[in-house]
């Protein structure tokens, strides 16, 4: 109880400013400025706005995502869904398929968008079964990058992904070659959570076990998954604390569950087995509750913030140079064009500033050439 | 209605060798039991089963079982539990320097265990890398390749002019075949290795780590096994069509073989840990939210697989491979060859140039 009281608190710090107390306002009145109060200028204009996050879950079938998702949404997105069995699947690729749900809580709304993955891993043959999952996550920094240099940037949709939960089967020893190769597919264009799926067939040892085999196995192939922020010097002990418990727990151990049951006197989320209730918001049961406050209730926005400065600026940059190389290739320049320009100008650098300059001048009316086809293909 | 003249005195005798269950009747002349009014005599027929028992004690019998399955799903464990033994090496996850094989290997232990002094060579063959890269394509083949390499050395063993009395059976007389518990369906690559695989060997197809699925789910799994199976057309131990070849099945086996085929495949869980339970010390895994006892029958079907595979159908795996799986690889064989000469020890080259 202590742990979700602790988490609350710190969801308030980081919505609420330090405002100034009434205590101080006589003192200094005079120095007042009041620009202290913009976070809440900020956080009123925000929860006007609304807010929208864009998940997407993949893994094998049969992993138990969509149970996951459901419960970590309370909603039940995969109502009509039905599950095709073998002979079915045989000729079925990687699909992607989105589900978008409108969530309000206290006034704040969110637009969450699934992005689901069906078909992943199942085949008998599943090289490069990554790649339709890489091009839509491309494709939705494409379609973002067109419309941030275009004209009309007002309502600019963003489909980008926040964030990509990767189920782990708890059956292996560890991770199996198509893991590896997934997440090396992906960490430098989503924020990936790897997560134990199924946890509730794993004795607390064997989870240990896994997950220390996991992470030695994240750090041996140099997989870049999706780290928590440090926490500023100025914080508290208890919540360091919490901070380190939850670096320590990852991978996230969790289960999922549809169905109510009745565990000590109460109702709860959880799975009936004729040996036991496993409750799925129990901590000492699996760590969905660990998951679920760290994806909505504290990281939310940074998943948000590090897609957009990190892994969309290296897309840009990326897609920038290719441009640019492309360019310096059309052009049959000689010496390749320094994308910087250099520090001690002299005759020969100047020209090749000269150069740069209508190169640049050249990108410009292309992009614009590019906007306008857009422009002319909406209408 | 026997008369126990030298009861006593044969009770002595064989308490030494022999545990008191299996001790024999006694030898002794005595009235025939209702029915056999042709006889005027006691031969002593019946005391042929007597022999076989003690023969077979005298040279135990092996059997080989083949565990199919990608890594992690608990085949070690469920091996060792099965036997109460440390047949099967379990590979504690791989070490920091082995990989995952890359191509399908074929590992094969054997170890003599002994009870109530019956001697039996288990051979446990082991298949590591099934299923677990990302390109599975044809991995069923190495373990095609093997099955029919056994049944080829006893092929030649069987041809040959000068026999050994007693040849080494190493055919695999019964695999089974591991089904991750998803919850949804068959994979793919399950059907494609049943289909391939129902045909030379016993096939057993296993629910491993079932204590993922509730009650209901289990249910519900196994029913889409079990129909997906019968959609492929792949027809696992006991096979249906076996039976009206053996004319003297009675009608009772076959109800017992319908009964066995609703619970199939079995969802099982192994551990070699024991806890204790209400006072007793039982095999099983513990978890914060209670204890799984592998073998009580309301928590998973363990008991119900070792009955069937060790008490029951032992025997019978073994005839069904060699009556059968075995017969149907020889007459290939002898078709594809013209008729097969039989070859003395020195000139095995020659059957080898024929590929089946």
């Amino acid at each position: 109880m202590d742990a979700i009281m602790l988490q609350e608190k710190l969801v308030e710090r980081l919505l609420c400013p330090r405002v100034r107390t009434a205590r101080q306002k006589c003192n200094v009145e005079k120095q007042y400025v009041g620009f202290a109060t913009l976070p809440n200028q900020v956080h009123r204009k925000s929860v006007k706005k609304g807010f929208d996050f864009t998940l997407m879950v993949a893994g094998e079938s049969g992993m138990g995502k969509s149970t996951l998702v459901n419960s970590l949404f309370l909603t039940d997105l995969y109502k009509d869904r039905k599950l095709l069995n073998a002979e079915e699947r045989i000729n079925q690729t990687v699909e992607i398929i989105k589900h978008t749900v409108d969530i309000e809580e206290k006034g704040v709304k969110l637009k969450l968008t699934i992005v689901d993955t069906p078909g992943f891993g199942d085949a008998v043959n599943n090289n490069e079964c990554w790649k339709p999952i890489t091009d839509y996550i491309d494709q939705q920094f494409e379609q973002y990058f067109r419309d941030e240099s275009g004209l009309n940037r007002k309502n600019i949709q963003d489909n980008r992904v926040h964030c990509c939960l990767y189920f782990i089967p708890p059956f292996g020893h560890g991770l199996r070659p198509v893991d590896v190769e997934f997440m090396k597919a992906l960490h430098e264009k989503v924020n990936i959570i790897p997560l134990i799926a199924k946890a509730d067939c794993l004795t607390p040892n064997e989870i240990k076990k896994l997950k220390d085999r996991i992470r030695e196995e994240i750090d041996k192939f140099g997989i870049k998954v999706y780290q928590f922020p440090e926490c500023d010097s100025d914080e508290d002990e208890e919540f360091k604390q919490l901070d380190r418990e939850l670096k320590e727990c990852t991978p996230f151990a969790v289960i999922g569950s549809n169905t109510v049951v009745e565990a000590r006197g109460q109702r709860v989320r959880g799975r009936l087995y004729p040996w036991g209730i496993v409750e799925v918001e129990n901590q000492s049961h699996c760590d969905f509750v660990k998951l679920r406050n760290m994806l909505i209730r504290s990281h939310m926005h940074d998943l948000k913030d590090v897609t957009c400065d990190v892994h969309y600026e290296n897309y840009r940059a990326q897609c920038i140079q290719e441009m640019t190389s492309k360019l310096a290739q059309d052009n049959r320049m000689e010496s390749p064009i320094p994308i910087l320009p250099l520090s001690t100008p002299d005759a020969d650098t100047e020209k090749l500033i000269k150069m740069k300059d209508e190169e640049l001048k050249r990108m410009q009316e292309m992009l614009n050439k590019m906007q306008q086809q857009m422009h002319d293909k909406d209408q | 209605c026997f008369q126990g003249l030298t009861k006593s005195q044969n009770r002595a005798n064989m308490s030494d060798i022999v545990p008191p269950e299996v001790r024999p009747k006694p030898a002794v002349p005595a009235k025939p039991p209702n029915g056999g009014s042709t006889l005027l005599g006691y031969i002593g027929i019946d005391t042929i089963i007597e022999q076989m028992r003690k023969k077979t004690m005298k040279t135990g019998f092996d059997f080989n079982i083949m565990v199919v399955g990608p890594s992690g799903l608990g085949k070690s464990t469920l091996v060792n539990t099965l036997f109460k033994s440390q047949v099967s090496r379990k590979s504690a996850g791989w070490s920091r320097d082995e990989k995952i094989p890359k191509t399908v290997e074929i590992k094969s232990v054997s170890h003599v265990i002994e009870e109530g002094g019956v001697k039996m060579k288990l051979t446990v063959v082991d298949t590591p890398g099934f299923g677990d890269q990302i390109n599975n394509d044809n991995c069923w083949e190495p373990i095609s390749k093997y099955i029919n390499e056994q049944f080829e050395k006893f092929l030649k063993e069987e041809v040959n002019i000068t026999r050994k009395k007693r040849i080494p059976d190493t055919r695999v007389h019964c695999c089974l075949y591991f089904i991750p518990p998803t919850g949804h369906s068959l994979r793919q690559l399950d059907v494609e290795f049943m289909k391939r695989l129902s045909h030379s060997v016993n096939i057993i197809p296993v629910i491993a780590k079932s204590d993922t699925m509730t009650v209901e789910e289990r249910q519900e799994f196994k029913q889409r096994v079990r129909k997906e199976l019968e959609m492929n057309g792949i027809e696992f131990y006991p096979q249906k069509e076996f039976d009206d070849d053996i004319e003297d099945k009675s009608d009772n086996d076959k109800i017992r073989r319908m009964h066995l085929q609703e619970m199939m495949p079995f969802a099982v869980v192994g551990s070699d840990k024991e806890y204790q339970v209400n006072g007793k010390r039982v095999l099983g895994r513990k978890t914060p939210w209670g204890i799984i006892e592998v073998e009580n029958p309301n928590h998973c079907e363990f008991a119900q697989l070792r009955d069937f595979l060790i008490r029951s159908h032992l025997q019978d795996l073994k005839e069904v491979t060699h009556n059968i799986h075995y017969e149907t690889y020889r007459a290939k064989r002898l078709n594809d060859n013209g008729g097969l000469h039989p070859i003395t020890s020195n000139d095995t080259q020659k059957i080898y140039d024929f590929h089946p």
